[in-house]
């Protein structure tokens, strides 16, 4: 049977040109899939990516799309919203695009609170231009420009997003679907900065790399580590070790949207009904 | 005629913005272009628009990229660092064909230059600081009332050719406080926001060429799901790695320009009718070059002055035709020589080009270039 | 077979998700690299093929009684 979600993709662009085993496509559909549980209207919502992997999703996603710049897309996000705050905004970015030549805009993004939901697929790399480090490489994680492994710490942008304002930070797994888009419905339920991290796995560039280049064992990896977020508040610290990582809702908190606050705005000036 | 009023040149181009129709604003803080921003915070909240201010100059440029795509008429003001790093967006512009007005006051440069003083040095910034092909639309005011009227012109391009618009002011335009008078929004003629003229059942395809060559892409929200992208497209909107689309792509970006160009390549004359030499200048220059002309003439020499209001594209008929007419051309410009080699390609040998360049923070003196227009006239009156 | 299971080979670029998640061995990757059924019986219709299929290559839908 037909599945309903298959409307929300542009069919004539399928199939997509990730990888086999890349983990793009299930975030993807997290994502169509939690549109249609929050029943946005399909004209009326925009997806909004910038450069890399992830950023190709755009173009097969049936909304009215933009494949901005290396790292912008959370600025042309603000711009949309602003100009039209009945649209309903989802930004899709990755790792490199989001936290290195985005990071500014990104917690900018977060610190106004503008009423975006944004998507990272963390792939821990560059994939699109063959496996470069990126501030979310682990340290010690193997790359093309990291061949003795990653120097740099990581970022953890769950916690980036947290402090520079973010009132929505959730993470998921490519492994844990059903709880990633319900994550990513969620953030949509909030009216202000939402931020999801997806972590995908990446086999043909980190994968390759770093002896896990078989996707289902990557897979596997995310559920074996991953501990949800009630689980993990209660892991002494000792234990909060090696690989394991917490998902579900990091953090949530209730603070004004930028579009809403800039009303009054407009309402002090006088400029109401204008 | 609203009744007259002393304003800045930086305000008169946030009202010209205005009254062309700009509600969204998106900016950072940079000298001399920071009242635009000001005014813009203050004025377009009254007109129910958005002022954001932007973490930086390339948000600063996203922001209103976006704001565009969702249909406003968006416009953003820098000065020479900041336009450096809008440049990557301001191509984005151009091959996304999304309209928007980058307005930049110039200041001396390289680098962080001198930031308070006056320059012109950013000529050929406007036409070739993003990468790759693409056209440009760049106009220059030398008025604070043409800083209103060019801001118009210049919203209005950008809506016309869906494409970025640089209105190339100057510090001394910019900073110069005059008594002007401004027509009322009704007085103006204002270009909408081009529509599509199908629907999305009838095989609308945002980016198929209406006659004037110009796409008519949906604002974002309007039922027709479109794609924008930077990568190079056909008309669906969507990316091709091929070389004939890629071709005929970038051969339709400009063309859209070229065959508008005699319309939307202003230039005027000043005390042409019998002159054998001539001044060509642009902005706040061509104010002393018109008062050393006045002072060569008072000297019986025959010069006059041809104003390019449009710097690019650029006066190539209005320049070949000049070339026609006079002995020799004097182009004055406060920068190391920029338009200048645009004269002499125009000129190709048919009379002598000389340059006037300054570029020590100073405007000109009327007798800097006086004594260049004699020595252009072999000191004879 | 309680189970219908549909393939969009066009879509299947033959990763082994699917097969390595399937509790009853029920898929493998043929020599072409894409998927095949190779024991229809055995599927308990738990749909971990389809929810991980990152090319919305695989369907599965529960017979239902007519």
């Amino acid at each position: 049977m037909e599945r309903s979600y298959e409307k929300y993709f542009r069919q004539n662009r399928l199939p997509h040109l990730w990888c086999p085993g890349c983990g793009n496509g299930i975030a993807m559909k997290a994502i169509v899939k939690a549109i249609e549980m929050k029943g946005l209207d399909q004209n009326k919502t925009v997806i909004v990516s910038g450069i890399g992997c992830s950023s190709r999703a755009s173009g097969y996603m049936d909304f009215d799309t933009v494949h901005t710049a290396h790292g912008r897309a959370i600025p042309f996000a603000t711009g949309i919203k602003m100009a039209n705050p009945e649209l309903n905004v989802i930004v899709i970015t990755g790792d490199g695009d989001c936290t290195a030549i985005g990071g500014n805009h990104f917690i900018h993004g977060c610190r106004r609170n503008v009423d975006l939901t944004v998507i990272l697929f963390d792939n821990n790399i560059y994939g699109m231009t063959g496996g470069q480090a990126s501030p979310m490489t682990p340290t010690g994680k193997k790359a093309t420009t990291a061949p003795y492994g990653a120097v740099d710490h990581a970022f953890d942008a769950c916690k980036l997003a947290e402090a520079a304002g973010a009132t929505y930070v959730a993470r998921s797994t490519a492994y844990h679907v059903q709880h990633l888009t319900d994550l990513i419905a969620k953030g949509m339920d909030n009216k202000g900065f939402s931020f999801i991290e997806a972590m995908v796995q990446c086999p043909t560039s980190f994968g390759r790399k770093n002896k896990m280049a078989d996707p289902a064992a990557m897979m596997m990896w995310m559920r074996d580590n991953a501990v949800m977020k009630a689980a993990w508040d209660k892991l002494p610290e000792e234990k909060k070790t090696g690989d394991k990582f917490p998902i579900g809702v990091l953090y949530e908190a209730s603070d004004i949207d930028y579009a809403t606050a800039y009303d009054h705005v407009i309402d002090l000036a006088g400029g109401a009904g204008k | 005629m609203s009744k007259a009023r002393l304003m800045q040149g930086n305000e008169a181009c946030t009202e010209g913005a205005l009254a062309a129709g700009v509600r969204f604003f998106g900016g950072y803080p940079i000298t001399p272009s920071t009242e635009i921003a000001e005014t813009m915070a203050k004025k377009l909240p009254q007109y129910g628009g958005t002022f954001i201010q932007m973490e930086d100059e390339i948000a600063s440029m996203g922001v209103v990229l976006g704001a565009s795509l969702a249909g406003k008429k968006a416009l953003t003001a820098s000065s020479g660092p900041g336009i450096s790093l809008k440049q990557e967006l301001i191509g984005y512009a151009a091959a996304a064909e999304i309209p928007v007005v980058i307005v930049n006051v110039q200041r001396v440069g390289p680098s962080t230059g001198q930031p308070t003083a006056p320059s012109q040095g950013d000529v050929m910034q406007a036409r070739w600081g993003t990468h790759g092909d693409h056209p440009m639309i760049a106009l220059s005011p030398w008025s604070v009332k043409e800083a209103f009227d060019t801001a118009v012109m210049a919203v209005n391009y950008s809506e016309r050719f869906r494409t970025p618009v640089i209105l190339l002011m100057d510090e001394i335009v910019g900073h110069l406080r005059e008594k002007v008078e401004l027509p009322d929004a009704a007085e103006l003629d204002i270009y909408p926001r081009r529509q599509p003229s199908c629907t999305r059942a009838e095989g609308y395809q945002p980016y198929a060429p209406a006659e004037d060559l110009v796409p008519n892409v949906a604002d974002f929200g309007t039922g027709n799901r479109i794609h924008v992208t930077g990568l190079i497209h056909d008309e669906t909107g969507f990316p091709v790695g091929n070389p004939k689309i890629t071709r005929e792509a970038i051969d339709r970006l400009h063309q859209k320009i070229a065959i508008a160009a005699d319309e939307i390549t202003h230039v005027e004359e000043y005390c042409m009718d019998d002159a054998e030499y001539a001044v060509v200048a642009f902005g706040g220059t061509a104010r002393t070059a018109y008062e050393a002309v006045l002072q060569a003439r008072a000297k019986g020499i025959k010069v006059g002055m041809v104003r390019l209001i449009t710097i690019w594209p650029f006066a190539d008929k209005a320049i070949k035709a000049l070339a026609a007419k006079v002995k020799g051309i004097l182009v004055t410009e406060l920068n190391y020589g920029q338009l200048v080699g645009e004269v002499e390609r125009a000129v190709a040998g048919k009379c002598d080009v000389k340059l006037c360049a300054k570029y020590d923070m100073t405007i000109f003196e009327p007798e800097e270039i006086l004594s260049d227009i004699e020595a252009l006239a072999g000191g004879k009156a | 077979m309680n189970s219908e299971i549909t393939i969009k080979l066009p879509r299947c670029k033959g990763c082994g998700i699917c097969v390595a998640f399937c509790p009853k061995k029920v898929l493998a990757i043929d020599e072409l690299g894409k998927v095949i059924i190779v024991n229809p019986e055995a599927c308990i219709a738990c749909g971990q093929c389809e929810l991980r299929c990152p090319d919305y290559a695989i369907f599965v839908d529960k017979k239902v009684e007519k």
